[in-house]
């Protein structure tokens, strides 16, 4: 009987000794956010900063780095992404899984092909067309090659599939068209897979480096790892404590919603993630 | 007679609404098939295309050149240390935070009261912004004033110069990227683990399956086929696409000991403009990703039974 709490006690440790490994990161950026540069100098162990900076390093940030033209960019791109998405993977993926649509097999064809095909793929020939109409630097070339998600597309139809006929019925003899339908039945009833799509879709763009790099230059629309990305290479990567402050702003809101709607973030993760 | 007239109506009309909802269809899909042909399908039958020229940007003129780029990325040194640091960086990757995942979420499967504590924090990384944190692993990293250093010599260990030295710079890169995968395996293995059914668990107790080790390799491991087999190829996918904390941390160097993949798909392409070799380099991309699939529909299918 002895065997269970060890058994038990070793767990616990193993998973804590696993916590504070996932969590040091976490625990040194919001320390050194607090130190002066000699503190930082001097005594990079001590988690408490000798003397308490915050407010220097954070005043720092935010002077040299347009906090809040990132922030706002940033949510005014993946907003737009996820509308965007949304509002063309819906209607596509229930005439896909309800309709007598002729060319439903085709259009799986090319869904699963697509799921492919990542922007690093696609980024050479988007960023030429883009450079050739004049849209490089603006919301626009952030946002377009995004608006197609076939993972969206996928998941909904998943959803869809399995959502009964009678539903749909009832609405065709109430006289309502197919829009009305996707606009009134389906879009309620498909709320756990939109919001799960939302924490997945959110998730990637809001981390995405790659094709902001390519299509902004300029501070007025980069994203927030773009603008961190540009506020590291102007300090040239010494100044530690303002850094890290910089590091933990643009990091807190995400953190802040996932602490906030766990479970949902959870849910949403292993869902997109399982079916994918 | 008239019953014939009438079944003919009936078919006629069965017809004409299997047409009209055809059509509704069309319309339906149609915003996402333009878009899906505007930025993917079109994209990659250019990128395809340019291939085979000579492209540069900023040069109006290309002309074919064949199969020129692929012969010429064959022996480029460049190209050819970008694939091997892109294959041990992933060979390092996924399997640890595989490994880790699983093992992460076998002990938080078990655990009581602090399951729900545990499981937000190995989840936190995968909600961070990458490049924020690339720079906290950065000082971390620091050779000189970086508390891992600091901490290593206080146990009397000379620290190595993390991502400063060529031989060091690949494993800390792997760190990162395993301390950023673990959480989301961990939830997928999680979610696999919740679907297995309790009773096949006592079935096996009564089949004589007494230690923990017995249970997980008789129920467990075999059930947990089909999520093991996900996170295998999502592991390997996302680490052959390690992009972000190598141009945030290293910009492929030093000496080109970190040059990966994507990496040298961007300088080619959007720093030196070389798009017609650069888009050879990104075909060979694209084979990559498709082999990694078809051998993932192969064992599923083989594997089918479990599901």
């Amino acid at each position: 009987m002895n065997s269970i709490p060890a058994g038990r006690i070793i767990r616990f440790a193993l998973l804590s000794l696993g916590a504070l490994m996932i969590l040091a990161p976490y625990i040194f950026m919001i320390s050194t956010a607090g130190k002066t540069q000699s503190d930082i100098f001097t005594s990079s162990l001590a988690l408490i900063p000798q003397h308490f900076y915050f407010a220097e390093n954070f005043a720092k940030a935010f002077a040299k780095v347009p906090m809040a033209t990132l922030l706002w960019n940033g949510v005014i791109v993946c907003g737009l992404i996820f509308f965007f998405q949304v509002v063309v993977a819906i209607p596509c993926a229930y005439a896909m899984a309800k309709l007598k649509f002729r060319a439903a097999r085709l259009m799986m064809v090319l869904v699963m092909l697509g799921l492919l095909v990542p922007i690093h793929a696609t980024a050479l020939p988007l960023y030429f067309a883009f450079d050739r109409m004049s849209l490089l630097n603006s919301y626009t070339s952030l946002v377009a090659p995004f608006t197609i998600s076939v993972f969206a597309i996928f998941m909904f139809l998943q959803f869809f599939r399995a959502m009964p006929d009678d539903l749909l019925h009832a609405a065709r003899l109430d006289g309502m068209s197919e829009l009305g339908i996707v606009a009134r039945v389906i879009v309620p009833n498909a709320w756990p897979a939109v919001t799960a799509f939302a924490i997945f879709s959110v998730v990637a763009h809001w981390n995405d480096l790659y094709w902001p790099l390519i299509v902004v230059s300029k501070q007025a629309y980069a994203t927030p790892p773009l603008g961190l990305m540009y506020f590291r290479a102007a300090e040239a990567g010494d100044d530690y404590g303002a850094l890290m402050a910089a590091a933990l702003i643009i990091t807190l809101p995400l953190v802040a919603a996932f602490l906030l709607a766990q479970k949902r973030f959870v849910e949403g993760i292993t869902m997109t993630g399982l079916k994918g | 007679m008239s019953s014939v007239a009438l079944a003919g109506n009936v078919a006629s009309a069965a017809a004409l609404r299997a047409r009209s909802e055809d059509r509704t269809a069309w319309l339906l899909a149609a915003p996402a098939i333009v878009l899906l042909l505007l930025f993917v399908l079109l994209p990659v039958a250019a990128v395809i295309f340019l291939g085979f020229t000579d492209f540069e940007l900023g040069y109006g003129k290309f002309r074919f050149v064949g199969f020129e780029n692929y012969a010429h990325l064959l022996n480029d040194r460049t190209f050819r240390r970008s694939l091997w640091n892109t294959s041990v960086y992933t060979a390092i990757v996924a399997p640890v935070s595989i490994v880790l995942g699983l093992g992460v979420a076998l002990l938080i499967e078990g655990e009581g009261r602090a399951r729900g504590f545990f499981r937000t924090v190995y989840f936190l990384p995968v909600a961070s912004l990458i490049v924020a944190m690339a720079t906290v692993w950065q000082y971390i990293f620091h050779p000189t004033i970086g508390p891992l250093n600091a901490l290593l010599s206080l146990a009397g260990i000379p620290g190595p110069n993390w991502l400063g030295a060529s031989n060091t710079v690949l494993y800390s890169l792997s760190i990162i990227g395993i301390w950023q995968s673990v959480g989301f395996n961990m939830v997928l293995f999680l979610a696999g683990l919740t679907a297995i059914p309790r009773e096949l668990y006592a079935a096996a107790h009564v089949d004589g399956a007494k230690s923990a080790l017995d249970r997980f390799f008789l129920v467990t491991w075999p059930m947990l086929g089909p999520t093991t087999l996900f996170v295998v190829t999502i592991s390997i996918t996302n680490a052959v696409k390690v992009f972000e904390t190598v141009k945030m941390l290293t910009d492929g160097g030093p000496n080109k000991a970190s040059e990966v993949l994507l990496f040298t798909i961007y300088q080619e392409g959007f720093v030196y403009l070389r798009v017609g070799y650069a888009s050879a380099m990104t075909v060979v991309f694209l084979a990559i990703l498709v082999v990694l699939m078809l051998v993932q529909y192969r064992v599923l299918d083989r594997r089918v039974h479990y599901t």
